[in-house]
């Protein structure tokens, strides 16, 4: 071996454009990480400000129209900054290829590309609040006429998401040809990991829908400077043409956030049970069939929009379908952990929290995708509540669940994890007191994206308040642990601290710049048999 | 939930109790499997696990138990709203307009109200037509709820079981004052309803112009008593002096009948200082020039 391979990634080059040019995509994994979570906080604080002013009705804090904005802010940068890259640019980026035994990904240049596609996007979300009359206020769905009429800068929001679009097609094009062309000999697509699985199927995602939202956008653009009558009743346009256009993409898009996590999900399991995940073909399979059907279910977003009753009808069953893969997945989750050895670590935590607050928003879904309950459901905080049980409660739970996952592989240390525990359980409640009040106003009838409300629905607004607080602890002191680990930590961690058996496990904690300083081996029988390789 | 008040409220609660109550069976049994598993097995009971690849009976099994149970749950969904779009061909007929951010309503003998007042046990149904901008007409009580999109002639119908008033919300986003775009629905007995569609004296010594204002939603942006909403107010607004905006340049105008005229037919032509342009529709081809000149007599009244 040569001196090089020895150096990790870190301390091969050094300064600044050491990072932000490079190719190597670990690092780009990095970048993304940092910019994902700033703006994750940042989307955080905006969430803290509208559940205060929702804490009692009338005005608390801020005005209607800023109250619109904060909200509209929100969606955009938790849906287009925070989640849709999330797990895929952060942990798909930095581990696919190591997991794949090789030694980047097929277009590195690309993927540095989407990075400053990345940054560039988020720079024209953040310019929105600059000039004008400020930050569209047309909530994250841009729903024209409206977005059309209104004096915000609703052009350089849908702009922004425009050019965002752009970074998430080239992440899923890249992850296509790696996974089809750079996996080490010997790994069959049957031995891959299930994350990879995953990202598989979510790139198909990136790569086929995106552009659907990215002519969507500028067909907005084209209205509103143009003045072309595409959606706007008044110069000739269709209000639900608009609507179908943008759910065609928006409703796949839920998978591009959800699938990933369920990869993740798949990961965490084996690892904490030491024992092979139960029905690998059958999660495989089903990443593919959620992707698939996926496409096919956008209408219940318009179920109260006037479409024909038969229309209505086909889209409600194709929503139900669609929980059928997912629940087999939650199944073989579960089963996994049967006569496994089961090692109770934080990102198991994660896991298991993950698990429990997916089926909640998963089985509020199904409320939501029949007929009769959700004319009486639709637009209401119950589809609130149930989003950010799948979004935030799945998807972030996966998120900082791989975080503690990988934490010691990414920086070769380990946090402390008896304060990594007590951060769980506090988010945990804290995320529940926050979001399970949601599905009991919106039951009781209050419709979302209200800045005021009637008083008969003030203790569940109050109570999810008081849980946006507990929250916030808990997300602090989730971070601030993974900060101090990386200060404090004494601990040399070696390469395998969780006795994990896909094949990142096998190399240096943090990796050489080539990935690997011996060529991986991989495991005897299959990609997760414990039995036959520890 | 607020018990239901329509004949629709059954049928969806139904659906309602089964989905969730067959959702919270499997959240809570996984949630305990989860549970158990997690204890039974933890690696100092069980310190060596063992290898299980899968199952395929398992499989088909949670494979077919879901579908079914899906199935059925599409089948309750589907025929609880199965009656919302069959309506009675006896429905008494109501237009309902939506504008930004009030609801009126228009009955048959061109009666004009602000909320909507029906019958108990007769099937009612609301022609949903918006001014501008996308609407949701919702009574959380009747169960109901369908958007009123611009351009696009949607409907809803329903019959009313229990006398009452009920609230009316609107539950699409539709700009600065959507959570304000509240009415309510009063079900009274067939004597009250018909007394109260032949009493016309509300409108009758009404300042014309003011009626026509009324109508057209004016104040819900621009009020009477001059604090600020949407738009200017109208208080003392004839013969006032504004700073406008007229495509960049900014100017001063006296507000006189044809500054008034010209903001109501092209309302983004010269937009007063502080306010937002865009939020007002073009009223050219709603109003007429008649109409126009009762209400720019009635604001001179505004003092």
């Amino acid at each position: 071996m040569t001196a090089t391979t020895e150096l990790n990634f870190f301390q091969a080059k050094k300064g600044l454009f050491s990072w932000i040019f490079s190719v190597d995509h670990k690092r780009i994994g990095l970048l993304y990480l940092y910019s994902i979570l700033a703006f994750f906080l940042v989307g955080v604080s905006l969430g803290v400000l509208m559940r205060l002013e929702l804490l009692n009705p009338g005005k608390d804090i801020m005005e209607a129209k800023m109250y619109n904005q904060v909200f509209t802010m929100h969606g955009v940068i938790m849906i287009f900054l925070f989640i849709i890259p999330s797990i895929p640019a952060v942990f798909g980026n930095f581990f696919l290829p190591i997991m794949l035994g090789t030694d980047d990904v097929a277009f590195p240049k690309l993927n540095l590309l989407s990075w400053w596609i990345y940054v560039v996007g988020a720079l024209m979300v953040l310019s929105t609040l600059l000039f004008g009359d400020g930050p569209a206020d047309t909530g994250w769905t841009f729903y024209a006429p409206y977005s059309v009429r209104t004096g915000t800068n609703v052009t350089m929001s849908v702009l922004a998401a425009f050019v965002l679009g752009f970074a998430n097609i080239l992440t899923g094009l890249n992850f296509i040809v790696t996974i089809h062309r750079l996996r080490t000999p010997g790994m069959t697509f049957f031995k891959m990991p299930l994350f990879a699985w995953a990202l598989y199927a979510t790139s198909w995602i990136q790569l086929l829908a995106t552009p659907i939202i990215g002519i969507t956008l500028l067909m907005i653009v084209a209205e509103r400077v143009l003045g072309v009558g595409l959606f706007d009743p008044s110069i000739g346009g269709d209000p639900i043409l608009y609507q179908h256009l943008f759910w065609i993409y928006s409703h796949p898009a839920v998978y591009i956030m959800a699938l990933p996590a369920f990869g993740i999900i798949s990961e965490l399991i084996p690892t904490f049970t030491h024992r092979t995940i139960f029905g690998y073909k059958a999660i495989a399979f089903s990443s593919l069939a959620i992707a698939f059907v996926g496409y096919f279910v956008w209408g219940h977003h318009m179920f109260t929009a006037g479409m024909s009753g038969a229309a209505r009808i086909v889209f409600s069953v194709m929503t139900f379908l669609v929980a059928i893969p997912t629940a087999i997945k939650v199944f073989n989750w579960v089963a996994s952990l049967y006569k496994g050895s089961i090692d109770v670590q934080p990102p198991l935590l994660y896991a298991l929290g993950f698990i429990f607050q997916f089926m909640v928003g998963g089985l509020s879904g199904l409320v939501l995708g029949a007929l009769a309950t959700d004319i009486h459901l639709h637009d209401t905080y119950f589809v609130v509540g149930h989003f950010h049980y799948v979004m935030f409660g799945g998807t972030g739970f996966a998120f900082f669940g791989a975080l503690h996952y990988w934490y010691p592989k990414i920086w070769g240390r380990m946090y402390n994890k008896a304060v990594a525990n007590v951060a769980f359980v506090i988010l945990f409640i804290g995320f529940n007191l926050l979001y399970f009040p949601m599905l009991i106003s919106g039951l009781m009838g209050m419709p979302r994206r209200y800045y005021d409300y009637l008083p008969e629905f003030h203790l569940p607004n109050m109570i999810s308040t008081y849980g946006s607080w507990v929250l916030v602890t808990g997300l602090l002191l989730m971070i601030g642990n993974l900060i101090a680990g990386f200060y404090t930590s004494k601990e040399k961690i070696g390469r395998n601290p969780w006795g994990g058996i896909t094949l990142e496990w096998q190399t240096l904690s943090p990796p050489p710049v080539q990935n690997f300083d011996k060529m991986p081996e991989l495991p005897k029988g299959g990609p997760y048999d414990f039995e036959n390789n520890f | 939930m607020k018990n239901g008040a329509s004949t629709f409220a059954q049928g969806v609660d139904l659906s309602l109790y089964i989905i969730s109550g067959i959702s919270i069976f499997f959240l809570v049994a996984i949630t305990a499997v989860m549970i158990y598993f997690v204890i039974r097995y933890n690696k100092k009971r069980n310190p060596k696990a063992t290898n299980i690849e899968g199952n395929n009976t398992l499989e088909v099994l949670w494979t077919v138990i879901p579908t079914i149970l899906v199935l059925v749950m599409f089948y309750y969904g589907w025929m609880g709203y199965k009656p919302m779009r069959n309506v009675p061909a006896d429905a008494i007929p109501v237009k309902v307009y939506g504008q930004m951010w009030k609801f009126s309503f228009e009955y048959a003998n061109g009666k004009l109200s602000d909320s909507l007042v029906v019958p108990v046990d007769k099937p009612v149904k609301l022609f949903l037509i918006s001014k501008d901008v996308n609407h949701s007409f919702y009574i959380p009580a009747f169960r109901l709820k369908e958007d009123l999109i611009p351009g696009k002639n949607n409907f809803l119908w329903f019959e009313a079981n229990k006398a009452g008033k009920y609230d009316v919300m609107c539950a699409e986003y539709c700009g600065q004052l959507h959570s304000a775009m509240l009415t309510s629905v009063n079900v009274v007995d067939v004597k009250a309803y018909e007394k109260w569609l032949s009493d016309s004296t509300s409108a009758a010594n009404e300042h014309p112009g003011l009626t026509l204002m009324k109508k057209n939603a004016c104040f819900s942006c621009h009020t009477q008593d001059g604090s600020k909403l949407v738009g200017p107010s109208f208080k003392g607004v004839f013969g006032r002096t504004e700073l406008v905006d007229t495509d960049g340049s900014e100017h001063e105008i006296v507000v006189n009948e044809e500054y008034i005229k010209r903001s109501v037919k092209t309302p983004n032509a010269d937009v007063v200082k502080g306010y937002m342009k865009g939020l007002m529709v073009p009223y050219d081809k709603i109003l007429t020039d008649e109409q126009i000149d009762q209400i720019i007599e009635y604001l001179k009244t505004v003092k």
